[in-house]
């Protein structure tokens, strides 16, 4: 259960998750944000009023995945760091995970990673596409994960292979 | 003897923000802090911020001061006068406050209003072995990382799930510092559960009905023994577990600090659900002193967010009273309904609770 372990239960991830036909037009950004609470930036970072107007500062993001283009704008701006931007169509076999990175240091290009899951379990390898850290990210690095299709809505965080690790 | 307008005591995100809010209606305002530099805990938050976008969501903490002094340093235009390394002692009858400057020199100030936002200090648990060195306070791990860039150690365990044991075990971890465990003994995570899922991705374990029992080590904490608890929060026998830490970290909530208050002789009351006693106060933020106005944690252990909206208000009517009350009431009415918003959804039943008991059972804000 979420409140007494911090991991989102299954049904409340799939509640969320975009349709397979989505799925396979291209990249799309998936809100795991589960708990009314006050908070609103990610309506405001959205260019594409995808993320509607809310109606209360409590409200839960309503995110309409046709209007989403999957530009990730919204990633680094979620303080609850409960925003992904998942492209299953990458490839036949891969898809690919766009995801908050706080930590020192930051994976390289073509590195090869752990995927991890909420609850910080080992699911798959995984190989770092993409590593975005901007002045507008702000300090909230992105890191872009290629991992196996079928791992796409599990993958969440990742674990540098040897070399430095952050606390862990 | 100095005599200000309007004097602010401590320049965390309520007094910083009660100083912007009366220059902007044309006050003169004295912000008196006991740090080198304004801010509060704000200087050592380098987490975003949820809230409002209006006020600062998405936003470090550590930016917030910056923002906040560039406007007063904008809008004050020779009317805000920080000082700080100064920590004020007392507020007596005659409206007086004593302040004693770096240590060396006693100051004496009259305003004609002062805005006490002192904020709150961390709450202790009491077990045994919690007098060894290694048992730290979550504000004291977080300065001792965040300002001063030093480990408290290499491995913690967290005792407390709100928002500051969640947010300081993410920043031990940023730090490279591991986090054996997050006890809780609530039955449920209190803080917000997006840091909840956070640091559980990150692989620290949290546990909730969990308790600590003993800290014990010959000379600093070598380990801590932990055990759950049922229903009725008691220990379940044979639960226990130990745990090898070098450090301990109390994340287990604040208390307002309110002696300044007391001394000034405003009434108070015990509200659980605001942190223990708290000051009466009308929708202004004034106190049962008509000169005396109160902001932030000191008023209410909340969100840094409200505390901004309650420094708007307070430094809005301090300022009135003074007769610079150009736009007082559209400017009231839109904080109010900021505020209102905030503590509107379930995170802030609790809140609403304990206003609407200080106030006598009429729910308000």
């Amino acid at each position: 259960m979420l409140e007494k372990t911090g991991v989102p239960e299954p049904e409340q991830v799939k509640m969320i998750t975009p349709s397979d036909v989505r799925f396979q037009k291209g990249p799309v950004a998936v809100v795991e944000c589960f708990q009314n609470i006050p908070c609103d930036p990610c309506r405001y970072a959205c260019r594409q009023g995808a993320i509607k107007e809310f109606e209360d500062i409590n409200d839960l993001p309503v995110i309409d995945h046709e209007l989403c283009n999957g530009c990730g704008l919204c990633i680094s701006e979620c303080p609850g760091l409960a925003i992904f931007v998942i492209d299953a169509s990458y490839s036949k076999e891969e898809g690919l995970v766009k995801l908050p990175y706080e930590y020192f240091p930051l994976p390289g290009q073509d590195e090869e990673v752990t995927g991890i899951d909420t609850e910080g379990e080992a699911v798959c390898s995984a190989r770092v596409v993409k590593v975005q850290n901007t002045k507008a990210l702000d300090r909230t690095p992105v890191v872009t994960l290629a991992v196996p299709r079928q791992h796409v809505m599990r993958v969440r965080s990742l674990l540098r292979k040897g070399g430095e690790q952050h606390g862990r | 003897m100095q005599k200000p307008e309007i004097a602010i005591v401590g320049g965390g995100p309520a007094g910083l923000s009660a100083a912007l809010s009366a220059v902007r209606q044309g006050a003169e305002v004295m912000l008196i802090d006991r740090d080198p530099a304004l801010g509060g805990q704000l200087v050592k938050q380098t987490h975003m911020f949820f809230g409002s976008k209006k006020e600062y969501a998405a936003i470090r903490g550590i930016d917030i001061p910056g923002k906040l002094l560039a406007a007063l340093g904008e809008e004050g235009k020779g009317r805000f006068k920080p000082v700080l390394n100064t920590t004020v002692l007392g507020y007596y009858d005659d409206g007086v406050i004593l302040a004693d400057k770096e240590e060396q020199q006693a100051m004496l100030i009259k305003p004609q209003k002062t805005i006490i936002a002192t904020g709150a200090s961390e709450k202790m648990l009491p077990f045994p072995g919690n007098d060894l060195p290694g048992v730290y306070g979550a504000g004291a791990v977080q300065t001792l990382m965040n300002v001063y860039g030093i480990k408290p150690g290499t491995r913690v365990l967290m005792v407390g799930a709100g928002n500051i044991g969640l947010i300081v075990s993410y920043q031990l971890m940023q730090a490279g510092v591991e986090v054996a465990a997050i006890i809780e003994g609530a039955p449920k995570i209190g803080g917000y559960l997006v840091h909840a899922t956070k640091v559980r991705r990150a692989g620290i374990p949290i546990k909730t009905s969990h308790t600590i029992k003993e800290a014990y080590g010959n000379k600093s904490v070598e380990g801590a023994l932990i055990c759950s608890l049922d229903e009725n929060w008691c220990a379940i026998p044979g639960s226990d577990l130990d745990m090898k830490v070098d450090v301990i970290c109390l994340a287990v909530g604040l208390s307002p600090q309110t002696e300044l208050l007391w001394q000034a002789g405003c009434e108070q009351k015990y509200i659980p659900e605001l942190g223990g006693y708290v000051p009466l106060r009308n929708e202004r933020m004034q106190t049962t002193l008509n000169d005396l106005y109160v902001a932030g944690d000191v008023a209410c252990i909340e969100e840094a967010g409200s505390a901004m909206v309650e420094g708007k208000i307070a430094g809005l009517f301090a300022a009135a009273d003074l007769g610079y009350d150009e736009k007082v009431e559209e400017r009231f009415t839109s904080f109010t309904s900021e505020l209102e918003e905030l503590r509107a959804g379930p995170t802030g039943a609790k809140i609403r609770e304990g206003l609407s008991r200080l106030n006598g059972g009429a729910a308000k804000c």
